[in-house]
């Protein structure tokens, strides 16, 4: 039988972790899977788990200097239905499992599974989202594209927990998400794509393009990103072509029982020529 | 690991490996049946229960996360007039087959009703997406769902 620990508060938490090797663990739905032994059996874990999804500290949803702070244990449910959550993470996480799982699993989850597929990511790149990883004798504060290091791995260290997820409270004029999956409803992502613009006086002032499933990591380019902006819109369309030319090196899927990696790749870059032509 | 919780309206103290799926201390403890394993990963919805409230799948749910908090079967649910509804209505409009997904369904309608009692065709697809049912097609259920709903006026 292995040990379990509820801590009273994140402090608690935290010092748990320094003393302890154990599994964090808020909603459960990725690892009571990763660690399932079969019907009718209990999970296989090898360490104290460690219960945090009551964490008052991980609980809330704040706007403060121009960022939006959400804790990690969040749900994803809970996301769809607060005002402060922009509209483009919503698009992603309304596609994610299914209601009853989208009120166990939470967004710090998501992003500590650091699936190639994972459905918060590509906005969360795509918005330039930084992670808060505490530990009991500090705190450190990085881009998700630093903490995220391939299929599921990151840069988590054994006695820090993902605290908060910082996302500047920026309006975008285009908010874009698509996800292909088998079907509408529980699915897995074959590809998603987020892009975010902004346009002034007829010109692009700003453009966010993530591809998720595609690649080990979220793929995200901000020197293509550069070449566009400052674009008139009327130029996007001649532009397209040279675009998706450019991304077409970087988007490198795999053959999966989910998809191919032809059609994964075919179907990005469409979604990308379909987003920017909606720019125009 | 020690855990409090409610269950069904009854304060409940277990000891129990925290890793433990609430699924299983429900149908091996309890002897709840009506809580199905269908898939045991979270995609089926058979063994969907109410978590304060809400609809959860019980095969995802480890132990050490249910403390303090109230779980309702459909064994507890069956005591209830919005039971009562749901059920003339699944019957009035065929929503049952061979049966094994009604549970689960069951629970996933009270927590849709409960946030939204008058929902349209759209909302009860999109909150029953996490339930499969191999026998109906799903146009029966989506039926008595909104029979349910308009018999039900007031009562959530």
């Amino acid at each position: 039988m292995v040990e379990g620990f509820r801590p009273a508060d994140l402090q608690e938490a935290l010092e748990f972790m320094a003393k302890h090797p154990s599994i964090p663990i808020a909603g459960g739905t990725d690892l009571m899977i990763q660690k399932a032994r079969g019907f009718g059996l209990k999970p296989d874990f090898n360490k104290p788990l460690l219960f945090i999804g009551h964490l008052r500290e991980l609980r809330q949803i704040s706007v403060r200097n121009g960022n939006i702070h959400i804790g990690a244990s969040v749900l994803l449910n809970e996301l769809i239905k607060n005002d402060k959550i922009p509209e483009a993470l919503k698009m992603a996480v309304r596609q994610m499992a299914s209601p009853p799982s989208r009120n166990l699993a939470t967004i710090g989850g998501n992003i500590c599974n650091a699936s190639p597929a994972g459905d918060t990511l590509p906005y969360l790149y795509a918005a330039d989202a930084f992670l808060v990883l505490k530990s009991s004798q500090a705190e450190r504060k990085i881009p998700v594209g630093k903490f995220i290091t391939g299929p599921g791995k990151t840069t988590l260290k054994s006695d820090e927990l993902l605290t908060e997820i910082i996302i500047p409270d920026k309006v975008f004029s285009a908010n874009y998400y698509k996800k292909v999956g088998t079907r509408k409803g529980m699915s897995l992502s074959k590809a998603s794509f987020t892009g975010l613009a902004d346009i002034e006086s007829e010109k692009i002032t700003d453009i966010r393009i993530a591809f998720g499933s595609v690649a080990p990591t979220i793929v995200r380019s901000r020197e293509i990103e550069a070449s566009i902006i400052g674009k008139p819109v009327s130029e996007i369309k001649n532009a397209v072509p040279e675009i998706v030319k450019k991304f077409a090196p970087l988007i490198r899927p795999i053959d999966d029982a989910r998809s191919s990696a032809e059609y994964r790749k075919q179907v990005s870059l469409r979604l990308l020529e379909n987003f920017l032509m909606k720019l125009t | 690991m020690k855990i409090e919780f409610i269950l069904n309206d009854k304060k409940r103290v277990i000891q129990v490996d925290p890793a433990s799926r609430l699924l299983d201390i429900l149908r091996d403890d309890f002897e709840l049946t009506s809580v199905k394993e269908g898939c045991g990963e979270g995609e089926c919805g058979a063994c969907v229960v109410l978590m304060d409230g809400k609809a959860v799948n019980s095969c995802l749910i480890p132990a050490g996360l249910i403390e303090g908090r109230h779980i309702v079967t459909m064994e507890g649910f069956r005591k209830t007039e919005r039971y009562k509804v749901i059920e003339e209505s699944f019957l009035k409009a065929g929503s049952v087959q061979c049966g094994f997904c009604t549970p689960g369904i069951v629970m996933s309608t009270e927590s849709l009703l409960r946030e939204n009692p008058l929902p349209s065709e759209e909302e009860i697809k999109e909150a029953l997406s996490g339930n499969l049912c191999r026998c109906t097609g799903y146009n029966m259920i989506f039926e008595g769902i909104k029979l349910a709903a308009e018999r039900g006026k007031g009562l959530w």
